[in-house]
């Protein structure tokens, strides 16, 4: 794929962000309508993600990042606006392009346990991302060697996992063997949607290595979709705050959260419970 | 010292699995919990919590079952109890129990005043239906929950003051012990604050007596309890105040879960988060010795073979606060040789 010049989006932030955009969206919205009754999840929603970038996307239950992560991904057609991706118009209108477009953007999801296929063994899931890479004429022991690789890196045996099926490792492990895909597949985006949700605090930090070191890695840029404010605090360089469909606020984390100006971020980041400053249970929301 | 409200010895339980194995998910735990002070319990996922819950509330039905050890709530021995008993004479009374998704435990089909009725007819099939709406009125006005909720139906009602009702519903006897387990986990951050501003307005008020709040989220639990329990693998490793455990953690594994708090705030960023490697132990056949030792950087050759109780150690404050003495670990290493080495790691990490 020839990397082409940005296109001139409007961007009032990030002038320091040296990576070109890699996606980016203008007035992105997604309307569900059912029995006349319109309900819009996603409501013109404008962003650029570049190169080597660390996005997250934090929103409560309900605010539309599962929507916009699935018409990111090219899984649900978009009701207006368009997304660019590496500074053309995307176009998944055929199936080939759609999987050309899926070598490029792949993601991680919640639930470990239902994202693997039941039949197929670790070995079938990992040979297939190569499949997909191309690299499927490569000699057997080269194959080996990446997929070795790819296991090592996440902290898994390939030893222990060949010849297994995914549903006999644990939830972490699970998850693990994801970012080992990921590794295999080298795409230009990573989306994961809320990859630690379903994983406890201590996991949890072996997971948020393994994606900086990822990112570190291969130079991907990573989306992470979640609910909590303080993990994506952590891991990103820049935050988009969603609320009912829109982007309330956008910046760098540190600005976002410690000076954050839409008083819905205020909201949210006053309501987490916190352990060096007290909880403020002052304010009253007539909820 | 407060009046013990729940007093737990050696408590053991073990569930029974289809081939006839024990498994030890509660092992000797011993705890003491005060009038109007709350406890919370802290481990990975599957480290016994909700096993403990469980078998507090004398809920011993199969795979469960009841082992030794004694639970006294308020002087009254309930160990051993019939589960079916349980219900009826400890249930509402002295116990509640909120489990984490307790808002899908509402009937869709009545309404919320007919909850109460049943609560409260169980106990004292003579009160009668006005007296049971005036007491419910005003406890949800005293709670801030609007008297019209009463007379709605469970689907009218959002997540998070379904939430808050079930919370009320069940503690409408004023119980002596509030067990809540995860009540929070399945919310949004603003109804997750509002539950907490509850429960935290029916302690001062004295509608629950004490209680005992099982969470993984460790900034929550700072925030809600008195004092902070550690378990890891069925046993009880580190017990303190929560400032203490929070702030100044001793055991490994405490420090362990400690050092992965994440939260908005300045600071966070420049602190390296550290995992724990490897997977808590199989309690099929749990390891001769300490059981965290396989994952324990600081392990010794000694760990692995004797096993060792809680010990105490802490000192009293210059105003003769007792609380600061009842800390308690379990492992081997002395507390100070354990603090030299965080010092020394964070003081590396600083520099590199």
């Amino acid at each position: 794929m020839s990397e082409q010049a940005p296109t001139a989006l409007a961007s009032d932030l990030r002038q320091d962000a040296t990576g070109i955009p890699v996606l980016s969206g203008k007035g992105v919205t997604k309307v569900f309508e059912s029995g006349g009754k319109k309900n819009v999840a996603v409501d013109h929603v404008d962003f650029e993600f570049r190169q080597g970038e660390l996005v997250s996307i934090v929103g409560e239950s309900g605010s539309g990042k599962t929507t916009l992560v699935k018409m990111l991904l090219g899984l649900t057609a978009i009701s207006e606006g368009d997304i660019y991706y590496m500074g053309t118009k995307r176009d998944i209108s055929t199936r080939g392009k759609k999987k050309e477009y899926w070598k490029g953007i792949q993601a991680i999801f919640q639930d470990p346990f239902s994202s693997y296929n039941i039949f197929h063994k670790i070995d079938a899931v990992l040979l297939d991302c190569l499949n997909m890479r191309g690299l499927g004429k490569l000699p057997k022991e080269k194959k080996l060697e990446l997929i070795t690789e790819a296991c090592s890196f996440v902290n898994l045996k390939y030893a222990e996992l060949t010849n297994k099926y995914p549903f006999e490792l644990s939830g972490g492990q699970q998850q693990r063997l994801m970012i080992a895909r990921i590794f295999l597949l080298k795409p230009r985006i990573l989306l994961a949607d809320e990859p630690t949700s379903m994983i406890d605090a201590c996991s949890r930090a072996t997971i948020l290595d393994m994606l900086l070191n990822l990112r570190n890695e291969t130079g991907m840029m990573i989306i992470f979709v979640t609910h909590d404010i303080g993990l994506a605090y952590y891991i990103s360089d820049a935050i988009y705050i969603m609320e009912r469909g829109k982007f309330v606020e956008h910046g760098k984390a540190d600005q976002v959260i410690l000076t954050p100006t839409a008083d819905y971020t205020k909201r949210l980041v006053n309501d987490v419970p916190k352990i060096h400053q007290p909880w403020d249970f002052s304010v009253n929301f007539g909820k | 010292m407060g009046k013990a409200m729940l007093e737990v010895r050696e408590l053991t339980t073990k569930y029974i699995t289809r081939f006839h194995e024990d498994v030890y998910a509660v092992d000797h735990v011993s705890f003491t919990v005060e009038e109007g002070k709350s406890i919370g319990i802290a481990g990975e996922s599957g480290c016994g919590k909700s096993t403990l819950a469980l078998s507090l509330m004398g809920y011993y039905f199969p795979p469960l079952h009841y082992t030794s050890g004694d639970i006294i709530i308020d002087g009254k021995n309930i160990s051993g109890m019939n589960p079916d008993d349980v219900r009826v004479k400890i249930l509402g009374t002295e116990i509640a129990y909120i489990p984490q998704a307790a808002m899908n435990a509402l009937n869709p089909t009545r309404k919320i005043l007919k909850f109460i009725e049943d609560v409260i007819l169980a106990h004292d099939p003579k009160q009668s239906k006005n007296d049971i709406r005036d007491l419910a009125r005003k406890r949800f006005e005293v709670l801030n929950l609007p008297a019209d909720v009463l007379n709605r139906h469970p689907v009218e009602l959002s997540g998070g003051m379904k939430q808050r009702t079930v919370i009320a519903i069940s503690t409408i006897l004023s119980p002596k012990v509030l067990i809540a387990d995860e009540p929070s986990s399945a919310l949004d951050v603003t109804s997750q604050k509002l539950v907490i501003k509850m429960i935290r307005d029916m302690m001062d008020m004295g509608f629950i007596k004490s209680m005992i709040f099982i969470t993984h989220e460790l900034p929550l639990l700072y925030n809600v309890t008195d004092s902070i329990l550690v378990m890891y693998a069925g046993q009880l490793v580190e017990s303190g105040l929560a400032k203490q455990m929070i702030f100044d953690p001793v055991h490994p594994y405490s420090k362990g879960l400690m050092d992965s708090i994440i939260v908005p705030e300045e600071g966070t960023r420049d602190v390296k988060l550290t995992a724990i490697p490897g997977t808590p132990p199989n309690l099929k056949n749990p390891p001769s010795g300490c059981r965290f030792a396989d994952r324990c950087k600081y392990a010794q050759k000694l760990c692995k073979s004797f096993e060792v109780s809680m010990r105490k150690f802490g000192e009293v404050s210059p105003e003769g606060d007792t609380s600061e003495r009842n800390r308690a670990y379990r492992c081997l290493i002395p507390v100070h040789e354990l603090k030299e080495s965080y010092d020394k790691e964070r003081e590396g990490g600083l520099s590199s």
